[in-house]
């Protein structure tokens, strides 16, 4: 790979890397800021009203993230990757322009009246403000994870001449692999958003013990997280088996099978090595690929030895045991949690557990978005383009010193945003 | 019908309405420093509740520029490459620092004012630059960028124009005597810089040239510079007199610059290389993007205008995020 292509894809993937941390949280803290808000409405309670004028803080600073980082992509997709547009501008197009009339003008308009209007319009019309602000942060996750999973598994589609046009619009929406990477997205997000309520709120009674609110919205957080996390485990097998049906070659690198095998071996760890093609210091578990795969201990997968195009294999292999690992440690802590909670208020090693995992979903997230862009490649539409062709003409100086300003942007952002996050939330107010 | 024709209007009518709606945000943020700190936060508040939905008339207009121009995107994007950075850096810092300042004690907040005040001059100053590049095709030499330069000058002067007849529509007192003078520096530098960019831009570009200043053609179009030397005349002198003629006269500079502007680039998506018909994508995805719009663009527009219509009237000291009553 030359440098330019190098340095176009990560100034691309760190901005939308950036980028997917803060709609992470806004899609599952809408709907959070939904409850505490109705709650409110009903009981009158005033730690309802604290916990939603709190929450509705770390929202808007959150949602003002996405903004600008997601401004930042609508620009980048023609300054780094004009071939994408050229190419398949005919479909990618009209799905991102539906993203921003359907959702990204409801979103900020009615945010504004969510943030400023409490006491300018009446309270069902501010709860109702609340409610089509988080309509619209799911209709945009939509539109999004729609062209995403066509890009990963592309239908629908025809051409007419050169051009690459929409046969029926329908197929292209709900391509193969949308549904599932629709309902992991959006319980990736809820995750995210209940482990940092949890978290943020533990971090509180650290250092309130008596903090009221704060203790509603840890058993809130926790609660909901128990409940998420065993749904995303199912969502996320059935994401697995829909990609070894369409893209077999990801599942391949995913789990780092070199050879087409019956009975393949889980590998649980290992050091892919390219060169040789095989696993150095690899621990497997054996037959277990096969059932988890094929759901039959002899079942064939697969091997990288079937594709011509397929991705490295480390990326993947890697990012995907991180993301499995965060998510059992996940659904270890909220299990665990809850059943702790049951018996009186969070003992102080547990409220320094849930504040180590605030920002777990991160984690958890931008590693599935690893594993499945990764794991892509060297495709950026399966099978139609790939991500060399797409490059535009910005030399390496060029992008190299447009990388440079922008990580060091978003270093700023980033640490300013945890810090005043933790910091609202260390006050309680 | 003409799709491409019908998409460059929606597109025209998506940027002039972000160049209005968030240069009187970019035109408050670059008053700050003029201002006292309860006065800072003040402006802040009258910005607030619209200032997310402003930049996205942005994502808008680059979003069209995509779907119906998708050969005009790459070019155009490629070429502003570091403009579009710049100006990406500061509207990033400008958003996330109006928000972090209302959070921010002490020395933070000073930090978050100068980074608001920094980003927001830088967003301006790219923008100019992006357009004044984009007007002379992407021409390299010390001439084209020098004219690039001047259009950003003034456009920072056109959004201080903008910004400070916002203040005198929104505040009232202390405050909106010192947005009135200001409005007044703000007038003097968006006549320096029109007069400055109006002479260049026919000395910038023969199309320009010829499209200008043929007869009976000029006759018609000399009712442009007329009618915004009226506005500034009636901004001028409504100042004192009355709080929303001069904002409505801005946005009529506007309207017109942006309406010689048109004449002066059409049918080009990108100048003298690519027009809208060249750069047009196919005629299904247009179809489809077009009845979702037809749609959506007069809800867009309802809610809009319920928003102003709740956050009408002057700013109070409350500031953000006031308790209910």
């Amino acid at each position: 790979m030359d440098e330019a292509l190098v340095l176009a894809r990560v100034q691309f993937g760190l901005n939308i890397g950036f980028h997917i941390l803060f709609p992470s949280i806004t899609i599952g803290l809408a709907w959070l800021l939904v409850v505490f808000r109705v709650r409110y409405e009903r009981t009158h309670d005033p730690a309802w009203l604290g916990t939603y004028r709190l929450w509705v803080k770390v929202f808007a600073l959150s949602f003002a993230m996405g903004v600008v980082s997601g401004v930042v992509m609508s620009f980048q997709f023609g300054t780094n990757w004009p071939g994408y547009m050229n190419k398949v501008g005919n479909i990618a197009g009209p799905l991102l322009a539906y993203e921003v009339l359907t959702a990204f003008f409801l979103e900020a308009t009615f945010l504004g009246v969510m943030l400023f209007g409490m006491n300018r319009v009446p309270g069902w019309m501010h709860v109702t403000s609340a409610i089509v602000v988080a309509i619209g942060t799911t209709v945009s996750a939509f539109w999004i994870l729609a062209l995403n999973s066509w890009m990963q598994t592309p239908a629908g589609h025809t051409t007419d001449g050169d051009a690459i046009i929409a046969g029926s619009w329908w197929a292209v929406i709900f391509n193969p692999s949308f549904p599932y990477r629709l309902a992991h997205m959006l319980l990736a997000s809820g995750l995210t958003a209940a482990f940092l309520v949890a978290g943020l709120s533990a971090w509180r009674l650290l250092k309130a013990p008596g903090d009221a609110a704060a203790h509603k919205t840890l058993r809130f957080g926790t609660h909901l997280a128990a409940v998420l996390i065993p749904l995303q485990i199912f969502a996320g097998d059935l994401h697995g088996l829909n990609t070894l049906e369409h893209q077999p070659a990801k599942i391949a690198a995913m789990e780092a099978l070199w050879n087409t095998e019956k009975g393949a071996p889980l590998v649980l760890f290992a050091i892919p090595n390219e060169d040789q093609k095989r696993n150095d210091f690899a621990l497997t578990l054996p037959k277990a690929a096969s059932l988890i795969l094929t759901h039959q201990l002899e079942g064939e997968v697969k091997g990288l030895n079937e594709f011509d195009d397929r991705p490295a294999v480390t990326p993947p292999f890697i990012a995907f045991r991180v993301m499995v690992g965060i998510g059992m440690l996940m659904l270890l802590l909220s299990w665990l949690g809850t059943w702790r909670l049951r018996k009186g208020p969070a003992p102080r090693w547990l409220l320094w557990s849930f504040a180590a995992f605030t920002f777990s979903g991160w984690a958890a997230v931008l590693a599935g978005w690893l594993v499945t862009e990764t794991g892509r490649q060297p495709w950026l539409v399966t099978g139609i383009l790939r991500t060399a062709d797409a490059l535009g003409d910005a030399s390496g100086a060029l992008l190299g010193a447009s990388l440079t300003a922008y990580v060091l942007t978003y270093a700023v952002l980033l640490l300013a945003y945890m810090v005043t996050i933790t910091h609202l939330a260390g006050k309680g107010s | 019908m003409d799709l491409p024709l019908v998409f460059t209007a929606l597109m025209g009518i998506s940027i002039l309405a972000y160049v209005v709606l968030d240069g009187y945000d970019l035109g408050v943020g670059m008053l700050m420093p003029a201002a006292e700190r309860n006065e800072q936060d003040m402006m802040v508040a009258s910005i607030g509740p619209f200032w997310d939905a402003n930049e996205t008339w942005l994502v808008l207009g680059i979003g069209l520029l995509l779907v119906a121009f998708p050969a005009a995107h790459g070019v155009v994007l490629g070429a502003l490459y570091l403009p579009v950075a710049a100006m990406l850096v500061g509207l990033m810092l400008r958003g996330v620092a109006f928000e972090l300042r209302i959070k921010a004690e002490g020395w933070h907040r000073e930090l978050w004012n100068w980074l608001f005040w920094a980003g927001s001059t830088l967003a301006a100053f790219a923008q100019g630059l992006m357009l004044g590049r984009y007007i002379t095709g992407f021409h390299g030499g010390a001439g084209y960028w020098l004219f690039s330069l001047v259009v950003g000058a003034s456009l920072c002067g056109g959004y201080v124009l903008l910004g400070a007849t916002w203040l005198v529509l929104r505040t009232e007192g202390a405050l909106q005597a010192k947005a009135i003078a200001w409005a007044r520096w703000g007038l003097l530098w968006v006549a320096l810089g029109v007069a400055l960019v109006s002479l260049g831009t026919p000395l910038a570009s023969e199309t320009v040239r010829a499209k200008w200043f043929s007869y009976p053609r000029i006759l018609y179009l000399s009712l442009l510079p007329l009618a915004t030397l009226a506005a500034w005349f009636w901004i001028w002198l409504s100042l004192r007199k009355s709080d929303w003629k001069p904002f409505a006269g801005a946005v009529a500079i506007y309207v017109l610059a942006f309406g010689g502007l048109t004449y002066s680039l059409f049918p080009y998506v990108v100048m003298d290389r690519l027009t809208i018909w060249d750069a047009a994508a196919h005629p299904s995805a247009l179809k489809f993007v077009l009845v979702g719009t037809l749609i959506v663009l007069p809800f867009i527009l309802g809610y809009t205008a319920y928003a102003y219509r709740v956050f009408r009237g002057k700013v109070t000291g409350g500031g953000p995020y006031a308790a209910p009553k």
